[in-house]
């Protein structure tokens, strides 16, 4: 059985509609890439697994679990964490009081100190920094504040949004090193990509998004040699 | 001494807006919305503890625990039928909505109890504090007020700063999407901030009539409009900035009644909270957001 599977999905924004019926399946332990243009609707889908827009049609299976018509602040208790596009830290709070919000759903208050130890040992600098306020950190720094404060919920499937959007070379190439040691470590992930080169080349399998539509999947190594895809995602 | 007593009476009274400009701001901060029938609430408020001391003759401190019980539930439900289907929609329909709550509160406290005045026995029995051989008098109430207003602006800034509802409540007013992102119940914890404001103004319902015991359907009204500029002027959305802005405003009021004119005191508040926009937009401590838009 797969630990995520959508399943007809149609998403509407008020009459137009965003995503038109597409059908995915992430199984445990994969790292999965969603790539596509501007547009094409990945954000959408991953706000409407985890209950930030509501599906119009279709279901969304988590553990076999339907999920589709679940408030957004129960899916995360169930293992699941989403970092989102654009990071959104919560600016005004230390990077401290941002982690210990990421494990607000859990009740085991004892093993949330060792999850922080996890999270201050996978980054370092999170550690020097856990007094400062999240908004005087760098763009890079408060991608990895983010993607902390997911881990600090122990998900067992992560969704990340753009991780590397706006962040200078240097910094891309650690967070996607962050998001192999984190599947590694036996996190399924879920990601979201423009950057289709670098997304394939830590996935297992890929779907490539078009304007609502899934218009090509399949291993993620076999898409990186697709003379379509390098085309239109990898500028070759 | 004459100075240091207007000083003191001014300081009580701010006291007051401080504590009804708290529900103001917290509800602002965190469900983005100005509740313009949050002076009612107090007016409400105040009509339970006449009918459960004046008229029911139960002791003061019991009446004061009906009250507040009263206004919380009274504030959970105003949020639920009016304001909660309306989330996601123009701010404009809900200001609109608010101020319809605020007329039926009114009218509905008209139609219990009529428009005459109904006279509020105060609940503080504390004699007065003679200072200076008698020159100065600090009232039972003033104490009170003042204490009150300390009391709840610590008791409030430790809750949103060490409690884990209160942590929730400082990701929602930041961020409501994100909040969720993290397993917090965000109608859950709209509905406690205005549990929380409402309490507060059944509390400062009592101080208020205990000081100015005319109790009409428009008590709250006057009052509710200044805490609200009050909270303005300390900066929306900052609890000790609530606690300063009512505190500055009602020193200011009385000091103008007193050497100035009583008919002018209103226009100089507002002219003051003018200037101070015109300086700091964002209000004395308000910090400097961009709204998303």
């Amino acid at each position: 059985m797969a630990m995520l599977e959508v399943k007809d999905l149609e998403v509407y924004y008020g009459m137009i509609q965003a995503i038109k019926g597409i059908s995915f399946t992430v199984n445990e332990g994969e790292v999965i890439a969603l790539i596509g243009a501007n547009g094409a609707g990945k954000t959408t889908i991953l706000q409407t697994i985890t209950g930030m827009i509501p599906a119009k049609r279709g279901t969304i299976l988590f553990d076999g679990v339907d999920i589709t018509k679940v408030p957004g602040h129960k899916i995360v208790p169930m293992g699941m964490a989403h970092v989102p596009e654009g990071r959104r830290v919560f600016s005004q709070l230390s990077v401290l009081d941002n982690l210990r919000l990421g494990a607000y759903s859990r009740k085991d208050k004892n093993e949330i100190e060792e999850t922080l130890e996890m999270v201050y040992h996978r980054f370092p600098r999170l550690k020097e920094r856990r007094k400062q306020i999240a908004g005087t950190l760098s763009g890079g720094e408060q991608q990895m504040l983010a993607m902390g404060r997911a881990l600090m919920s122990k998900p067992r499937i992560i969704l990340m949004d753009e991780p590397s959007m706006g962040l200078s070379p240097i910094f891309v190439s650690e967070i996607f090193d962050i998001v192999r040691e984190i599947s590694e470590s036996g996190t399924t992930v879920l990601l979201v990509e423009q950057n289709a080169k670098k997304a394939l080349a830590i996935a297992d399998r890929a779907y490539v998004l078009e304007t609502g539509n899934i218009v090509l999947e399949g291993e993620a190594d076999v898409l990186l040699n697709d003379e379509s895809v390098k085309k239109a995602y990898l500028g070759e | 001494m004459g100075f240091l007593s207007y000083l003191i009476s001014g300081i009580s009274l701010g006291s007051v807006y401080a504590i009804i400009a708290l529900g103001y701001t917290m509800v602002y901060g965190i469900a983005k919305m100005l509740n313009f029938a949050h002076g009612d609430v107090i007016m409400i408020g105040s009509y339970v503890v006449f009918c459960a001391v004046s008229v029911m003759g139960m002791p003061p401190g019991i009446g004061i625990l009906i009250a507040v019980v009263v206004c919380t539930v009274l504030g959970v439900v105003i949020e639920r039928i009016a304001y909660k289907p309306l989330r996601g929609t123009s701010p404009l329909a809900v200001l609109i909505t608010a101020i319809g709550v605020s007329y039926f509160l009114q009218n509905a406290a008209l139609l219990i109890f009529g428009a005459g005045a109904k006279s509020f026995t105060s609940v503080v029995n504390i004699p007065a504090l003679k200072l200076a051989g008698g020159a100065l008098s600090i009232s039972g109430e003033t104490m009170v007020t003042i204490g009150a207003c300390i009391v709840i602006v610590i008791a409030l800034s430790c809750f949103v700063k060490f409690t884990k509802s209160g942590r929730a409540m400082l990701a929602v007013s930041e961020d409501r999407q994100a909040a969720q992102l993290m397993g917090i119940n965000v109608n859950g914890t709209i509905a406690l901030t205005f549990a929380i404001g409402s309490a507060l103004a059944a509390i400062a319902g009592v101080l208020l009539c205990s000081a100015y015991p005319n109790l009409t359907p428009y008590t709250g009204s006057m009052p509710g409009i200044k805490a609200f500029t009050a909270a303005v002027f300390g900066g929306i959305g900052s609890i000790p900035g609530a606690m300063i802005g009512g505190i500055l405003l009602g020193v200011i009021e009385n000091l103008s009644k007193a050497y100035i004119s009583t008919q002018l005191s209103d226009a100089i508040v507002f002219a003051v909270l003018i200037v101070v926009l015109l300086v700091k937009p964002t209000g004395i401590l308000g910090k400097k957001v961009s709204e998303k838009v």
